[in-house]
């Protein structure tokens, strides 16, 4: 050794670089596997928890969004409404289809006409059982507007609909007990032969529960009155709002106060926002269990503490300064609860795929329930090491290095 | 502060530790320490001997800087203890300072050579550099072989060489060995003060902490302590020829002490 200048050079602790903060940070974790497994875990339950909450709910959702996008959100519904005059019935006049046709902007126009007879499937059954099924006529082009398919057979045409046929609804089929055409059922006094049957129609679940007969066939056999008491309109997405406006006018410029205008999607729209809004219990219960997840790794970090106080000395007599011992242990905090956060990610998100999956679900893990999620345990890492760091930094360097 | 004597040596010129009239008392009133003076030069190789309970591990500690005197003046290698923070000691002992302990304190599951690098890794040296010293440094210790074994496959005596190897990478100016034999067999302690005493002659200042009289009584100076008091300092010849005794200490006259057999 040389001789140096007698005037001592400043003496600053050199920074250690992110690389050498990592290394330090994890040679506690690598040489205690089975330890940092168990400890992550708490932290990965917590989240994957959370993440399968909102997971579920919001894959639950975009399949409702799903079907509305399929089914549109441009259908409004003309029914009679309520007349001034309690206990006096309103009825639409039998014009009022082809007046709403032709407000600008409507594309197409399904109209029923509720017919006051039951449906039977034979006529031994007393005619009060009604099972809840309406029987309907129906003209225009109704499966169109309603964007129903048929499950099997065929829709009513302009032959049929003269004669005693019938379309079923899905839910009208199964209580009648009839899987498809060829059957008969018994209505107004008369048999009438099921020539199709309906998939379901969410935007119109009253169809679902009826029978469907021809116009004229319910004029000719069934003495309807002929006014219709739902007329369904689908317009441009653009003219929703001013095709509504004009409806009431349109549909009884008589009273228009007597008709009323209904959005059926819009039903459907609230029912995806409660399904998207998740179980608030659910997710106390993941935070819950992050929390105790978090208390897990505090515990590990104290006993780490304690178990390395020779390293810590060592350290210490190898010139680390106190804020290098505590940036280690709250890296190795930072690390432990990271680590245990991916993988409840993981955990989380794998969960919903599985319920998507069962379900027929699209799988939806939303961004930002993951980045909460990843953000929230390295909160709880940082303020789960960061009491056991100010306490290994705190240490004397002469009492760490004595032996046990 | 004590003057350096001038001295023909250039080796010895300069004072790495300075202690004048340190005190320290525990709380409590334990006083381990009582107005200790201590001048160590550049080159020197020294023990510090006494029975456990006289105060020679809390004067290793204060020396190494781990812990502050509570009344007198310590300078490790110009710098005065008392006007630095923890923050400027922590650069003071990874620049100029290094420690051997009884027990090794060696990282479990990483190699020898992991273990000498992570005695470098608060100097500020890159990764690369810090690899390369720790591979010279075994190498030095005569280690080169065993470069890539953990702790738990070396002996003992393999493990204080690794020990060695990481307070010596750093190129420290005062190497502090606290009972560097105490937990080794005969043969093994042997050769661990043999390597203490090449790396001397390569010119580091070591001052051995032992209560092992023969191995203070083979070292070129031995600094006994009792009662926190130090009741004698004095030199006496090395066997090896061209090793200067301290010029600031006078050749004590007669036989070894402890060895009178073997007269100067």
């Amino acid at each position: 050794m040389t001789p140096r200048a007698p005037a001592p050079a400043r003496l600053r602790p050199p920074r250690l670089g992110p690389r050498d903060v990592l290394h330090v940070g994890s040679a506690g974790l690598r040489s205690r596997p089975v330890r940092v497994f168990l400890s992550a875990l708490g932290i990965a339950i917590g989240i994957a928890t959370m993440i399968a909450v909102v997971g579920v709910s919001s894959s639950s959702q975009a399949k409702l969004l799903e079907e509305l996008e399929k089914l549109g959100t441009n259908m409004l519904v003309v029914t009679p409404g309520q007349s001034m005059f309690a206990g006096q019935d309103t009825k639409l006049p039998k014009e009022a289809p082809g007046m709403l046709s032709r407000i600008e902007g409507v594309e197409s126009v399904g109209t029923t006409g509720d017919v006051a007879e039951s449906v039977r499937r034979s006529e031994k059954i007393p005619k009060e059982e009604t099972g809840g099924i309406a029987v309907k006529a129906a003209k225009d082009d109704l499966p169109g507007v309603l964007r129903a398919r048929m499950r099997s057979g065929v829709w009513l045409n302009e032959a049929t609909s003269r004669y005693p046929a019938v379309v079923l609804g899905h839910v009208t089929a199964e209580r009648l007990g009839i899987g498809g055409p060829g059957g008969q059922v018994f209505i107004g006094g008369r048999y009438f032969t099921v020539i199709g049957v309906l998939d379901p129609v969410p935007l119109a679940p009253e169809i679902e529960r009826s029978a469907l007969i021809g116009w004229q066939a319910a004029e000719d056999l069934l003495g309807f009155d002929g006014h219709p008491t739902a007329v369904y309109e689908r317009s441009a997405d653009d003219r929703v709002a001013q095709v509504r406006a004009l409806i009431a006018r349109t549909a009884n410029p008589q009273s228009p106060t007597t008709v009323s205008v209904t959005d059926p999607s819009a039903a459907l729209q609230a029912k995806a926002a409660t399904e998207g809004a998740f179980s608030t219990l659910l997710l106390g219960l993941g935070g819950i269990a992050l929390l105790v997840g978090g208390v897990g790794v505090a515990n590990t970090m104290i006993i780490s503490v304690l178990e390395r106080r020779h390293e810590i000395g060592l350290r210490r007599s190898l010139g680390a300064t106190r804020g290098q011992i505590r940036v280690q242990f709250v890296t190795e905090s930072l690390l432990l609860s990271g680590l245990g956060g991916l993988a409840g990610i993981a955990l989380g998100a794998a969960a919903t795929w599985v319920y998507a999956r069962t379900g027929d679900l699209p799988w939806v893990v939303p961004l930002w329930a993951v980045t909460g999620g990843f953000a929230a345990t390295l909160t709880i890492g940082t303020l789960a090491g960061l009491y056991p760091a100010v306490r290994a930094a705190r240490l004397s360097p002469t009492l760490a290095l004595q032996a046990a | 502060m004590t003057t350096a004597p001038h001295t023909p040596d250039a080796r010895c010129a300069r004072p790495v530790v300075e202690l004048t009239g340190v005190t320290k008392e525990y709380p409590g009133g334990v006083k381990a320490l009582r107005g200790v003076d201590l001048t160590v030069l550049d080159g020197e190789l020294l023990g510090i001997v006494g029975p456990s309970g006289s105060g020679k591990s809390t004067l290793l500690h204060i020396v190494g800087t781990l812990d502050r005197p509570t009344a007198g003046r310590v300078a490790i290698a110009g710098h005065d203890v008392a006007a630095l923070s923890d923050r400027a000691l922590s650069a003071l002992r990874s620049r100029h300072v290094g420690f051997v302990f009884q027990s090794f304190h060696l990282v479990p599951g990483i190699s020898a050579r992991a273990n000498v690098a992570e005695g470098l890794l608060y100097s500020g040296l890159s990764r690369a550099e810090r690899g390369r010293r720790a591979a010279a440094a075994l190498e030095r210790v005569g280690l080169g072989d065993r470069m890539e074994h953990r702790p738990h496959e070396l002996s003992g005596g393999q493990k204080q060489r690794v020990a060695i190897a990481r307070a010596v990478a750093g190129e420290p100016d005062l190497l502090l060995a606290d009972e560097p034999t105490g937990a080794l067999d005969t043969a093994s302690g042997r050769s661990v003060m043999e390597l203490l005493r090449e790396l001397n002659g390569d010119g580091a200042t070591i001052a051995v902490i032992t209560h092992d009289q023969e191995i203070a009584a083979s070292l070129p100076r031995s600094v006994r302590i009792r009662d926190g008091e130090i009741v004698s300092d004095a030199w006496h010849p090395y066997p090896r020829p061209g090793n200067p005794p301290p010029p600031h200490l006078p050749p004590r006259p007669g036989p070894h002490p402890e060895r009178p057999e073997e007269a100067p």
